[in-house]
């Protein structure tokens, strides 16, 4: 199999590499990580916890001795992005969890992400020191300031190598724009600007101003009692800068164009599946809330994910998806109990392989999964501890609908709804995925041959 | 709250009873309808979704999406269970004497008097951080948000602290508290600390030299003998 083109044929095997976490029960809520995301090389991923902290791992070179192991992630460095905050006017807590981490291409030696919480949205630098002057004539060894009127001759410092030290300083801080909750970060792809979307607004920024944002979509109702409607994920085109699209709680997408006007209230297209009849219910609003968006590679399509399905839309038609995959359509007769518990309000997060010829999404009880688009294979994986063996092969989950249960199935009712994956990242090119399991990071990697 | 090997032993008998009733708005997976006729467990599942929205408005800081769905999920209940009467945003008077449809109507009242209270404190507590400026004046031009566009009262929620004061006037100032003053940079107190990063001055590399840097700049900013940088023009 040629590494770097991902396809899931019969020969992919998925294999276990890490897990970062830590296993005790009783887990802390701050550890329940919120987000992940590789980096535009893959040699970073990056983690959001509730608790406001980024970790960032780092991919360690390749060694020639260990052929059977691909580069490992390790820890890179580790930072507290957003502190919980008190809003005084609303008296309001405003939560530190990260929502988003979005990085930046990478210009020069050092690595910029943005991550967000409810209300802030950062910058963060992340750079390496692996030099230290040595030899000021102002000051001393110990750093203390000499008398100058001691000093006879001069020097000149010098810099000499030193431990590495990886530092993360906050360049930048875009506050107070958004009186909702922020949903989502996007870098455009003229790398000057983003956006970030909070429930009814989405902003624009440029990275060098923090003291000012445009708003490019408001969908606020003059009168709140009309609202009916809101935004739920947001995201700029791969490569055409003017181009962006938002999707809604009622599982529509709209696709804008800033060149249209500088506000994009009126959208370019609409995308929306007509509801199936057969399907209709109290819970049809809900279940088609969509939760992600993802332009594709190419940005020839964009991928939405709803409660039940993951959907794959060709921006050239807009009146139906070109693709539906069912991620647990198991779960269809149990809307109501879902909807008692909550869990019918889950977000979950779709990816795209390097490719675009492999989708994921995760589900219920550790389980993620993988479609193929090409072959419609799909296939259930597991994180969790017990497939934990280096290299071992994920073997595929299935859940039991009805009937009988063979050996290794596990029926509907025994899922464990507390245990479940929002949030996976592929790598670029390889692959290479991380699984986000509440307070742990499995890695995976397909099987070296 | 589906908890591991709890089994629904009902349930196939409740998929056939579903299908063999037109009622597309019957959910065979709930507890209560095998116990009961499809009155009641509409019933049971419109208080459900009354008890969540209670839930979601005593919150703080109610999740938009959340809220919003079950309002809608709520109105479509209300809607199969009462599908004469009339769902208004507002309070509507009951519509008819039955004892179920004044609890619905009172329910409907509730709700809305409900929605639109909380609604209202949310558009109402914006407005006190938001420069009272109507969208529709803005027209096609956009809404830059702060800076200096030519109608300023289009502030938003950002620009200087100090176009907001001079905009709302010495009224505005004393209407409301707007901690994004205090929050501001530009008003932190010494005290506080300096937070790194919001304002950009010369030569942010050492860290040491950055503080006084910024703080002679901050001071020549607050003096009027230095503008704010300028930002860009809009569409750029």
């Amino acid at each position: 199999m040629i590494p770097g083109i991902g396809t899931l044929t019969q020969d992919t095997l998925w294999c276990f590499s890490q897990v970062k976490g830590t296993i005790e029960f009783g887990t802390t809520e701050a550890d329940i990580i919120s987000t992940v995301e590789f980096n535009h090389t893959g040699e970073l991923l990056a983690t959001g916890d509730k608790g406001g902290r980024v970790v960032i791992f780092q991919r360690e070179q390749e060694s020639k001795n260990q052929i059977h192991r691909r580069g490992e992630y390790n820890v890179y460095s580790t930072f507290q992005s957003h502190e919980p905050e008190f809003d005084y006017l609303k008296s309001l807590e405003i939560e530190e969890k990260i929502n988003k981490i979005r990085w930046l291409p990478q210009q020069n030696a050092a690595y910029f992400l943005l991550s967000t919480n409810d209300k802030t949205v950062k910058l963060w630098k992340v750079s390496e020191r692996d030099k230290r002057p040595e030899g000021y004539n102002l000051k001393d060894e110990e750093g203390r300031l000499r008398d100058p009127s001691t000093i006879t001759t001069l020097r000149v410092p010098v810099l000499r190598p030193m431990d590495l030290m990886v530092e993360a300083t906050p360049r930048r801080v875009f506050a107070n724009a958004h009186t909702y909750h922020i949903n989502s970060i996007s870098v455009n792809s003229d790398y000057e600007t983003y956006m970030s979307a909070d429930d009814l607004r989405i902003n624009l920024w440029n990275f060098e101003i923090t003291n000012q944002s445009f708003n490019i979509v408001d969908i606020k109702p003059a009168n709140m009692e009309e609202l009916t409607e809101v935004i739920t994920a947001a995201e700029f085109h791969p490569h055409h800068c003017n181009t962006f699209v938002y999707s809604s709680s009622k599982g529509t997408i709209r696709l804008c164009d800033m060149r249209a006007s500088a506000l994009c209230d009126r959208h370019t297209k609409f995308f929306e599946e007509p509801e199936d009849p057969s399907n209709r219910s109290f819970f049809s609003e809900i279940i088609s809330s969509i939760s992600d968006v993802k332009f594709s590679h190419s940005g020839r399509y964009i991928m939405t994910r709803d409660y039940l399905t993951v959907k794959v839309w060709d921006l050239n038609m807009e009146n139906r998806p070109i693709e539906t995959y069912q991620v647990h359509d198991y779960l269809r007769s149990k809307l109501c109990s879902l909807y008692e518990n909550d869990c019918i309000f889950d977000k979950f997060e779709c990816v795209w392989n390097g490719s675009d010829s492999v989708i994921m999404t995760g589900s219920y009880n550790n389980f993620f999964r993988m479609f193929d688009r090409n072959t419609k294979r799909d296939v259930t994986l597991e994180a969790s501890r017990e497939n934990s063996k280096p290299r071992a092969i994920l073997k595929p989950r299935k859940v039991c609908v009805g009937g009988k249960r063979r050996k290794d199935e596990i029926s509907v009712d025994s899922l464990d709804f507390s245990k479940k994956i929002l949030h996976t990242a592929w790598h670029p090119s390889e692959n290479i995925i991380a699984v986000a399991a509440t307070n742990n990071l499995y890695i995976f990697q397909d099987k070296v041959n | 709250m589906l908890s591991k090997g709890l089994k629904r032993k009902r349930e196939e008998e409740e998929e056939k009873a579903a299908l063999a009733v037109d009622a597309w708005w019957l959910d065979p997976g709930h507890p209560d309808v095998a116990q009961a006729a499809p009155a009641v467990a509409s019933s049971s599942l419109f208080d459900l979704s009354v008890l969540k929205l209670h839930h979601s408005l005593r919150q703080s800081e109610p999740d938009l999406r959340h809220l919003v769905l079950v309002v809608n999920t709520l109105r479509r209940i209300q809607a199969s269970m009462a599908p004469a009467a009339a769902l208004p945003p507002v309070p509507s008077p009951p519509a008819a004497a039955g004892a179920a449809d004044s609890l619905l109507a009172s329910s409907d009242a509730a709700l809305s008097a409900s929605m639109a209270s909380l609604l209202e404190d949310l558009s109402h507590i914006e407005g006190l951080s938001q420069a009272p400026q109507p969208l529709a004046d803005e027209g096609p031009l956009g809404r830059p948000t702060g800076g200096a566009p030519p109608s300023l009262g289009a502030l938003d929620l950002l620009g200087p602290a100090t176009g907001c004061l001079l905009d709302d006037g010495l009224e505005g100032l004393f209407e409301d508290i707007d901690t994004s003053m205090y929050d501001s940079e530009l008003w932190a107190p010494a005290s506080e600390g300096f937070k790194p990063g919001p304002v950009e001055g010369p030569g942010k590399e050492e860290a040491p030299e950055l503080d006084e840097a910024e703080l002679d700049y901050l001071m020549d900013v607050l003096v009027g003998k230095q503008a704010l940088e300028r930002p860009p023009g809009p569409g750029r």
